[in-house]
C-alpha cells in the first residue's frame, strides 16, 4: 500500500477506523486537537460516530458506556485532560472494559503549556485513578509506529478486556511523515458476550460494574485482576535496543526522546565511543528484563526525558543496582539537544560523574 | 332502585419474609384490615404485615400500589 | 378468580437493600412494570450511578451499567450511540444528578440524547448517611447542615426540573411524587408517557419522583410521606413542565 504523508494526529483518526474504532468520545484540548476534527470529519463515513462530550470527564464515562456495550471506541486528550478522567479510567479497568485512551502529553504541572512532555509517565504507568489497576501504555517514537501502536492497540484491548493507553507528546502529535496502515498479527480476540445490547429474553441480564461491597469478592475481583496483568506482562512487552551487548554506555529513553538519543549515539560512534540504546515501547509492562542483557563492562545506563526524572525509577528498579544510573532531563516543554546528550555521555565514559 | 352493586371481594397474600414491617400498606387500606402481626418475627426481623379480616377485602391494590418491596399479591374472587 | 396485582417481570428476584418505607422501592416497581408492559424489557439497558438506588444494577431484570457518581447521563449517552434501537434509561438520585452530576443531565438534555431519566429527589443524601443535598429544602436538617439549610450560606434548593424544561432537547419533563395509591398512579402515568417519549425517538425526557428518605429525615416511613406533602410540594410543585407538541 502506497505510504501517505499525515500529521501524527490525523494519523491516529485514520488508524482507529482503520481498526474498525465506530465511536469517538473527546474534547477539545491543545496539542491533540486536530484528532477529534479528523474524526468529526471521517467517522461518519465509515458508519461511526464522533461525539464532543461537555467535558473529558463526560467523554471517559460515554466511553465506558461504548466499551460496554461491545464497540470499539476510543478517547483521546491531552495532560490536563487526561487528569480528568482518570476516575474514569478506573472505573473501565476495574468492569475490565476494552479501550483505547490517546495521551498527547504537553507540559505541566497545572495548565503547563502546549509544547511536548513526558511528564505524565507515573499517571499512565503507576495509575492516575483509584485502585490496583493497571493501563498497556504503549509509546511511539515516530508517525508510522504510532499507527501501528493504535491498530494493534485495539486488539490488545479487546484480548485482555483492558484499557490502553497510546502515550505521545505535542511533537509527535503535531509532525508530519509518511505512513501506511499494515494488519496486526492475528489474535485469538474472546467474543463480547459479556457486552449490554438487551437480553432479548434469551439470556440472564449482563451487568457492567466495578462496585463489590462484599471485601470478599473484592479480592477475588482483584486477584483475578492482577493474573491477567501477569500474563500481559510475559506476553506485550516491546522493546527496541541497540548494541546493548558491547555498549560502555547504555542510553534508556523512548518516544520522541529516544530519536534524540539515536542522533547522538550516531555522533559519538563517529568519535569510538560505543554507546547503546534501550527504547521501551510498552511503558508497561515494561522491558525490566532487556536491561539483563547489557554486558558487565558497561559504564552506567543514562536515561533521557523530558521531565523532571520519572522513568529513571523504572531504569533503576530494572539494573537493581547492577550499574550506576544516570539522567538528564529538560522540563516545561523544553526538548533535549543531541549535544547535551553526548556532553553526558562522554562525562559518565570519563568518569567525571 | 339500581340494583346493588355486587359487593367486589378479593384475596391478598403477602411474602412475609421480605416485608419490612414499614406500615405503609397500614396506612392506606381504605378497609383498615392489614395490621404489622405483632406475634410474628419474620427472616429480616421485622412484624409482618397481615390482613386480619379478609372478607372484609375489596380487592383495590391500594397496599400493593404502596409496598415499596413488592411483597404484595392481590385477587379478586 | 383473577390475580389483579402481581409482581412485575421487570424486577428481579433481589431482596432489596432500602431502608423500611423508603419510596425508591415503589418507583423501581413504576419502572419495571411500564418496561414489561411497554414491552421493552429485554430490549431495555439501564445505568445505576452511585447513590443508594446504585445497586439497582441488581433490581431491575435487565441489562445494566453500574456508572460514576453523576456521570449516568454520558454513560446513557454512549450506550444509545452504539445501541440506538435499545431503550436506554439512567435511574439517578438528587445528589448525583442535580449536584455532581449537573453538567452531564444538562447537556444530555441539550443534546436532546434519546435516553429517559427517573430523578429521585428525596432531598437528602440518603446512602451517605444524610449530609445536605442541592434539594434539601432551606431549614431541613441534615449531617452537613446541622442548624438547618442556611439560604445565605448555601443557597437555596435547586428546582431541576423547571430548569430542564427551558432546554430545546428535553421533550418530556414531569414532576411527580408516590404519597398517595393516587400519586403512585399518576406517577406511572407519568413514567410510561416519558419512555414512549424515547420510543417515538423524539429526544430526551426526564421524570422527577418527590421520595422520602424516613431514615435519614429522622420520620416513620408513614410520617415521612406526611412531610414531604407538607414541606416538599409546596417548593416543588407537581405537574408536566414539557411533553411533546402534538402534531397536527
Amino acid at each position: 500500500m502506497a505510504k501517505v504523508l499525515m500529521k501524527g494526529n490525523e494519523a491516529i483518526g485514520a488508524a482507529a477506523i482503520e481498526a474498525g474504532c465506530k465511536y469517538f468520545f473527546g474534547y477539545p484540548i491543545t496539542p491533540q486537537s486536530e484528532l477529534p476534527e479528523f474524526m468529526a470529519r471521517e467517522l461518519p463515513k465509515a458508519g461511526g460516530v464522533f461525539l464532543q462530550a461537555e467535558s473529558e470527564i463526560a467523554a471517559i464515562n460515554m466511553v465506558y458506556g461504548a466499551a460496554g456495550s461491545g464497540a470499539r471506541v476510543m478517547t483521546s486528550s491531552s495532560s490536563p485532560g487526561i487528569s480528568l478522567k482518570q476516575e474514569g479510567i478506573s472505573y473501565i479497568a476495574g468492569a475490565e472494559l476494552p479501550c483505547l485512551i490517546v495521551n498527547i502529553m504537553r507540559g505541566g504541572p497545572g495548565l503547563g503549556s502546549i509544547q511536548p512532555s513526558q511528564t505524565d509517565y507515573f499517571q499512565a504507568t503507576r495509575g492516575g485513578g483509584n485502585g490496583d489497576y493497571r493501563l498497556v501504555v504503549l509509546a511511539p517514537s515516530n508517525v508510522q509506529e504510532l499507527v501501528d501502536l493504535i491498530i494493534e492497540g485495539f486488539d490488545i484491548a479487546d484480548q485482555y478486556r483492558n484499557p490502553v493507553m497510546i502515550l505521545g507528546d505535542g511533537m509527535i502529535g503535531q509532525m508530519m511523515e509518511p505512513v501506511e496502515f499494515k494488519k496486526p498479527k492475528t489474535r485469538e480476540l474472546p467474543p463480547k458476550d459479556w457486552a449490554t445490547n438487551g437480553t432479548k429474553g434469551e439470556r440472564k441480564p449482563n451487568i457492567i460494574n466495578s462496585l463489590y461491597l462484599s471485601p470478599e469478592e473484592l479480592e477475588a475481583h482483584n486477584i483475578r485482576l492482577q493474573a491477567k496483568y501477569q500474563k500481559i506482562r510475559e506476553n506485550e512487552v516491546k522493546v527496541e535496543s541497540y548494541n546493548i551487548e558491547d555498549a560502555d554506555v547504555v542510553i534508556a529513553a523512548y518516544g520522541t526522546t529516544s530519536r534524540i538519543a539515536k542522533t547522538a549515539i550516531a555522533q559519538l560512534e563517529k568519535e569510538g565511543y560505543k554507546v547503546g540504546l534501550i527504547r521501551p515501547i510498552s511503558l508497561w509492562p515494561y522491558p525490566y528484563d532487556e536491561f539483563n542483557k547489557i554486558s558487565d563492562k558497561c559504564k552506567g545506563i543514562l536515561t533521557v526525558e523530558m521531565n523532571s526524572g520519572q522513568m529513571v525509577d523504572d531504569v533503576k528498579i530494572a539494573v537493581n543496582g547492577r550499574f550506576p544510573v544516570y539522567f538528564h532531563g529538560r522540563l516545561g516543554g523544553m526538548v533535549p539537544t543531541p549535544n547535551e546528550i553526548i556532553e553526558k555521555v562522554k562525562k559518565i565514559y570519563g568518569g567525571e560523574i | 332502585m339500581a340494583t346493588a352493586k355486587p359487593k367486589v371481594r378479593g384475596k391478598v397474600t403477602f411474602q412475609e419474609d421480605l416485608c419490612k414491617g414499614c406500615g405503609l400498606c397500614v396506612s392506606v387500606c381504605p378497609q383498615k384490615i392489614i395490621t404489622l402481626d405483632s406475634n410474628k418475627i419474620n427472616a429480616k426481623g421485622y412484624h409482618p404485615a397481615t390482613v386480619t379480616d379478609m372478607d372484609k377485602c375489596i380487592a383495590c391494590t391500594s397496599c400493593a400500589l404502596m409496598c415499596p418491596d413488592v411483597v404484595i399479591t392481590v385477587e379478586r374472587l | 378468580m383473577s390475580v389483579v396485582f402481581q409482581k412485575t417481570r421487570g424486577l428481579t428476584d433481589v431482596p432489596t437493600h432500602y431502608c423500611p418505607g423508603c419510596t425508591h422501592g415503589i418507583v423501581h416497581r413504576l419502572v419495571g412494570e411500564v418496561l414489561e408492559e411497554l414491552g421493552v424489557l429485554d430490549n431495555a439497558i439501564g445505568v445505576a450511578p452511585v447513590g443508594c438506588s446504585v445497586l439497582a444494577y441488581k433490581y431491575f431484570n435487565c441489562d445494566m451499567h453500574e456508572a460514576a457518581h453523576g456521570r449516568a447521563p454520558a454513560v446513557a449517552t454512549g450506550i444509545k450511540r452504539v445501541h440506538p434501537d435499545n431503550f436506554v434509561f439512567t435511574y439517578q438520585g438528587d445528589g448525583d444528578l442535580a449536584s455532581i452530576g449537573t453538567a452531564e443531565i444538562v447537556h444530555a438534555a441539550l443534546r436532546g440524547e434519546k435516553i429517559s431519566t427517573i430523578f429521585i429527589n428525596n432531598a437528602i443524601y440518603g446512602m451517605t448517611g444524610g449530609q445536605m443535598a442541592p434539594t434539601t429544602l432551606v431549614g431541613q436538617k441534615a449531617t452537613t447542615a446541622p442548624y438547618g439549610r442556611d439560604p445565605n450560606h448555601a443557597g437555596k434548593p435547586i428546582r431541576m426540573s423547571e430548569m430542564l424544561s427551558t432546554i430545546d432537547g428535553a421533550k418530556f419533563v414531569e414532576r411527580v411524587t408516590v404519597t398517595t395509591p393516587a400519586h403512585v398512579r399518576k406517577a406511572k402515568k407519568a413514567i410510561k408517557e416519558c419512555f414512549q417519549v424515547q420510543l417515538d425517538g423524539k429526544g430526551f425526557g426526564i421524570v422527577e419522583v418527590l421520595s422520602t428518605c424516613p431514615t435519614n429525615w429522622g420520620y416513620t416511613p408513614e410520617e415521612a410521606l406526611r412531610w414531604l406533602e407538607e414541606n416538599m410540594i409546596p417548593y416543588y410543585p407537581l405537574g408536566n413542565f414539557k411533553r411533546p407538541e402534538e402534531v397536527e
